[in-house]
């Protein structure tokens, strides 16, 4: 909401502030302000000037030499504006002065123009007079200004004076971020208000006195409300003896500065009065009104009607609709109707002021299609008492501004009013909330400035209607605290029991993830948790496949963000292959985020949320690379026991011969390998790449960082080593569980140290070496102990097909 | 005798002042002072000489040794000294050229912050805790005071799956699990993503983090807000921090207020991130309302608490002057290498 400080000035007389006081005051209050625009900081030196004398340029067709007086002397301006005359009245600015813009409109420079006097071929010119243009605004704004001209004054305005001023221009216009809970606030009124209880000063809102004719509204139209539900009040008066012409200078000012374009005095009054009282309005033309009759009442599906932009627009039955004996004149809250439009050949004038329900105008206001500044305030929910208030001050400014007379009486429909909320004044737990010690009568003193109403021998406190946001003690508290000043608030820290601060074991496994990922050289990535249907074709997975339930956005930011992810590789290899066609080399990333599995589709309760700990990589390294960065994270989480790596399970996404499932304890906690070459390509990653994922709720159901002092042996290990040829299909997963099983208590480790195929060795086979290392806690081994084990071993390693080399 | 140890000793100490090696130096020992040396040989002689000459004759011969050994001794080390200085000679190394790149990855700069927040909130005793991403409307919105066509609920654009099922608009939604398990004191926070539809641009992500704060004890006040959320600034941004609360409106919180920081890039004089006016927002609060607290079975005439949520990402943007969102979630690992 733009308003200019002058119009709150006139309800605040006594306000005296700089314009940075009252921006940090106002926000300190709870009205923040987002911004303020002096209007004449670049305006400067410009004076009422009276052309005396117009000659035309010795030199040049197009300009004529004025001389202006200026007050205190006559000066000589050369100009090319065609439209001055002698005898008119017209803003200069002098040498050394400041004009906002240029005469074409364009935008205003941050600094304005600086005037210099000079020569204009050949003719001295000693200032500018200036256009509105020239002085920062616009024809629109000051609709009496000439297209392309000089900016032509009344003609009995004083010589001499500062146009500035006289022009309205010497004000500033605020910007204010109003919070929704604050409905009363969107109107100038609620500011003043807020700004007389924030400066301590008295607030003086405007007196409506209406001089009435003796006509009777009743005897011009009645009124008739089907739907109360949608409209809680319909006020209306009407005003006859119309004469549209423009309104006054000050109210085309003050409109324009709230960004609102004056257009005659009618209009200009109803949106003078929703800007001062927030309260929208409407006038009907009487006399388009069949019947005279008004009829609030919903409209019928599929119904259409014409508003006054001339649009046609589709209607529902929950749009409520104003209509008269006839036919349909206006959607309610909304816009009116084309058919009962305002002309300039008005008589009678039906003024409206409706309450009409904020949820309903908000909806239809968003089915329609349609959001409109009288829409805007009415979704907030306004006070039904305010519409009264508008429409006599509407009257009022019909009246004084000789726009019309003012027919006697208002039609008032309405439904009994809520009460108004009554509190009790507790000033210790107010204190006991803010932690202050802030006395009675400051409270009170508080209270008064924002008419909440206290009555000393109930100890009760009232709240005004136009505050809706104040239904308890905690509101109470705050309308203390924000004028007390939340600065003036001391600072503690809880008192009470104490309590540890900790993080929970899911976030300390993860915590380790990270740690040991970047410990082996992969960064931190973020990916959307939404994304494209389409992945699972990217990632080959078959149309059958698990992963392609999704819970899945019903109003999605379009396709491609319109699941969530039950896998996380796409953001991985997504994100791999922008920094492949970046030219990163050796790119290692890893991420630590969900995927989401429904339960059962559709969705009826919430989905699983799966934490993934997916790595991925191109470049450097190789399947064992992301083994070894796997292995390393289970065993420092205290995933001691062997993972057994199964091959078997084809994911269609990876290289059929180089993947495999983590087995641990028997249960599959996630999978490695490299990426299959096609889903590659599908990426536009065209290099080798390898990713693991971990499924982390079984990896921190196992976890544990539990350690126990196992004794160091100070008895020499002894260490054999065996080749062997097996076939082919033997994996050395296989052989090194048959040495583990066999190997009995003194064996230490098992290392595997080649593996060959090729010449020498026969087809079919391959040749696999280990170094077995034996120790005991307790002793020295003898040999025995060593040639009995490993006969184990060689027994079990030769029904594996294996043939010891010697 | 004597002359013949006088000559052995000339002879030895000569034979090493002309060695030119270990070796050679071995072989003087050896000849000299070995088992078939020359003063070796003197010893063995000793039988000849007259038992009461033997104790004289032996300290000679003694002292003789002692000072070939000594002799030795000294030559080797010089020698020794030699060599090492010239191996180190041979193995000068160009100290500027590159270093050997050692693997370590990067965190991303939103967990870099996000740990920093934990750490201080652990220390005063919070507890981290996480709620569903995918949210029922009860928590997300009704159980925080924002009732079914509560304008907030159109303000937050929200992402819904089914009628009642919603992507979280905010953590705050953690506060009411948390409330619900009837656990008192609370005192917690609750980082998470959150989803809202705004179009992607540089300020703007549909996937973005908050951090939220809750506390609810006996007689929390709104001075303990103010007093905690000053020391999480300090620790956070510096301890010349200073903080400014203005008074603002959310549903679920009552008294509310907006937070704003002295502008740690410059100070509080006014640069490009404070847009001049040096004070940065940086997040939301207030006193829990009575009725939230009242929802979540909780007696407001009891207990009472406080609410904080923090952007993390626009605290991530600020603090290493990101000048486009999209940065933290394109994964390109030059940027993520700059953490």
């Amino acid at each position: 909401m733009n308003t200019a400080l002058s119009w709150i000035k006139a309800y605040v007389p006594e306000l005296e502030c700089t314009d940075q006081e009252y921006c940090d005051a106002m926000t300190l209050s709870g009205t923040k302000v987002e911004g303020f625009e002096k209007l004449d900081k670049n305006l400067d030196k410009i004076v009422v000037g009276e052309i005396l004398k117009i000659e035309r340029h010795p030199d040049a067709d197009k300009l004529i030499v004025c001389q202006v007086n200026i007050g205190s002397e006559v000066i000589q301006i050369v100009t090319g504006a065609p439209n001055v005359k002698e005898g008119d009245k017209v803003p200069v600015v002098l040498d050394g002065g400041k004009v906002a813009g240029g005469h074409d409109g364009g935008p205003l420079p941050e600094d304005g123009i600086k005037i210099k006097a000079g020569k204009l071929r050949g003719v001295p010119s000693n200032g500018m007079m200036c256009s509105i243009e020239e002085l920062g605004s616009t024809r629109e704004m000051y609709p009496a200004a000439p297209e392309n001209g000089i900016y032509i004054l009344p003609a009995d305005t004083e010589v001499g004076i500062d146009a500035v001023e006289l022009l309205g221009l010497r004000d500033t216009v605020f910007e204010y971020e109003i919070t929704s809970n604050r409905v009363d606030c969107y109107s100038v009124l609620g500011i003043a208000r807020e700004a007389a209880a924030t400066f301590r000063k008295p607030f003086v809102p405007p007196i409506v006195e209406i001089k009435e004719n003796d006509e009777k509204i009743e005897d011009y139209v009645s009124v008739e409300v089907l739907d109360q539900d949608l409209c809680s009040r319909y006020c209306a008066r009407v005003c006859t003896n119309i004469k549209i012409g423009p309104s006054p200078e000050w109210m085309q000012r003050r409109l324009a500065k709230s960004g609102i374009r004056p257009i005659n005095n009618l209009v200009d009054i109803t949106n003078y009065v929703m800007e001062e009282y927030g309260q929208p309005m409407h006038a009907f033309d009487l006399d388009t009104i069949a019947g005279h009759k008004i009829i609030v009442k919903r409209a019928k599906d599929g119904d259409t009607f014409v508003t006054l932009d001339g649009q046609e627009r589709k209607l529902d039955s929950e749009v409520l609709m104003i209509c008269d004996a006839e036919k349909e004149v206006g959607i309610a809250g909304i816009m009116g109707g084309e058919n009962s439009m305002i002309t300039d050949n008005v008589k009678t004038v039906l003024f409206e002021a409706a309450t009409f329900q904020g949820v309903n105008i908000r909806k239809s206001a968003k089915r329609i299609g349609l959001r409109t500044d009288a829409s805007g305030k009415f979704e907030k929910g306004l006070d039904p008492r305010n519409a009264e208030a508008a429409i006599n001050r509407a009257c009022q400014l019909i009246q004084e501004l000789g726009c019309g007379d003012v027919v006697s009486g208002m039609i008032d429909v309405k439904t009994e009013f809520k009460p108004l909320v009554v509190l009790p004044f507790e000033p210790k737990r107010i204190n006991a909330l803010l932690g202050t010690d802030i006395s009675e009568e400051e409270m009170l003193a508080i209270f008064k400035m924002a008419e909440i109403e206290y009555n000393a021998e109930t100890n009760m406190l009232t709240v005004p209607s136009f505050r809706q946001d104040v239904l308890g003690v905690a509101d109470l508290a705050e309308e203390v605290a924000r004028f007390y000043g939340y600065d003036k608030i001391p600072t503690s820290l809880p008192g009470g029991e104490s309590t540890a601060g900790k993080l929970p074991f899911k976030l300390i496994v993860e915590a380790k993830a990270r740690e040991i990922a970047e410990a082996n050289g992969f960064s931190q990535g973020m990916c959307y948790s939404f994304e494209s249907p389409k992945v699972f074709d990217k990632l080959l997975l078959p149309e059958d496949s698990e992963l392609r339930n999704t819970v899945t956005i019903s109003n999605p930011l379009g396709e491609d963000f319109s699941v969530m992810r039950t896998i996380s590789l796409n953001g991985m290899l997504t994100s791999l292959a922008t920094n492949y066609n970046r030219r990163n080399k050796d790119v290692k990333l890893y991420e630590l985020a969900n995927i989401y599995l429904p339960k059962q589709l559709p969705l009826t309760e919430l989905p699983d949320e799966r934490m993934q700990f997916t790595l991925g990589f191109y470049g450097d390294g190789d399947f064992f690379t992301m083994k070894g960065v796997v292995e390393q994270f289970l065993a420092n989480v205290g995933l001691n026991k062997k993972v057994e790596y199964d091959p078997k399970n084809k994911k269609t996404f990876l290289h059929p011969g180089r993947q495999a499932d983590m087995i641990y304890d028997g249960v599959k906690i996630g999978y490695l390998g490299e990426v299959h070459p096609i889903v590659c390509d599908n990426y536009d990653l065209a290099t080798k790449a390898y990713v693991a994922v971990i499924d982390m709720p079984y990896v921190v159901e196992r976890a544990s960082f539990d350690h126990k002092y196992e004794g160091v042996s100070k008895f020499p290990a002894v260490t054999r080593d065996i080749s062997m040829t097996v076939p082919k299909t033997v994996l050395v997963g296989d052989i090194e569980k048959v040495i583990t099983q066999r190997g009995g208590k003194i064996l230490e480790s098992v290392n595997l140290f080649d593996v060959y195929e090729g010449s020498q060795i026969k087809e079919g086979f391959k040749s696999v070496a280990y170094s077995i290392s034996f120790r005991a806690k307790d002793r020295n081994l003898e040999e025995a102990d060593i040639t009995g084990a490993m006969k184990k071993i060689l027994n079990g390693l030769e029904q594996l097909g294996a043939e010891l080399r010697k | 005798m004597k002359a013949k140890l006088e000559e052995i000793k000339k002879k030895a100490l000569e034979s090493i002042e002309a060695s030119e090696s270990l070796d050679k130096l071995n072989d003087v020992r050896v000849n000299i002072l070995g088992k078939k040396g020359e003063l070796t040989a003197v010893l063995k002689s000793m039988k000849d000489v007259a038992p009461e000459d033997r104790p004289k004759v032996g300290q000679m011969v003694n002292e003789v040794r002692v000072e070939i050994e000594t002799f030795l001794e000294n030559a080797k080390k010089k020698m020794e000294q030699a060599a090492l200085e010239a191996r180190l000679a041979a193995e000068e190394i160009d100290v500027t050229l590159p270093a050997k790149k050692l693997p370590r990855g990067h965190r991303h700069p939103n967990t870099t912050v996000l740990e920093e927040v934990e750490n201080i909130f652990i220390g005063l005793g919070y507890e981290v805790v996480e709620g569903p991403e995918v949210e029922k409307d009860y928590y997300n919105f009704e159980a925080l005071n924002i009732p079914a066509d509560h304008p907030a609920k159109d303000e937050q654009d929200t992402f819904y799956i089914t009628g009642d099922i919603l992507l979280r608009t905010q953590t705050s939604s953690t506060q009411v699990h948390e409330m619900e398990k009837g656990k008192l004191p609370i005192r917690m926070i609750a980082p998470g993503r959150v989803f809202r539809s705004d179009e992607v641009d540089a300020t703007h992500s549909p996937s973005f983090h908050q951090i939220e704060g809750l506390v609810i004890d006996k007689n929390i006040t709104f001075a303990d807000l103010k007093g905690t959320l000053a020391v999480f600034a300090k620790e956070l941004f510096g301890e010349d921090t200073k903080v400014k609360f203005r008074p603002h409106h959310f549903p679920f919180t009552e008294p509310s207020a907006e937070v704003d920081v002295s502008c740690f890039k410059c100070g509080g004089k006014g640069c490009r991130f404070c847009k001049g006016s040096g004070w940065i927002e940086i997040l939301g609060c207030g006193m829990v309302h009575p009725h939230v607290l009242e929802m979540s079975g909780i007696d407001p005439n009891e207990y009472s608490g406080f609410a904080f949520g923090v952007g993390l990402e626009r605290i991530t943007l600020l603090k290493y002057e990101i000048d486009d969102m999209r940065l933290l979630y394109e994964n390109d690992e030059r940027f993520l290498k700059q953490f």
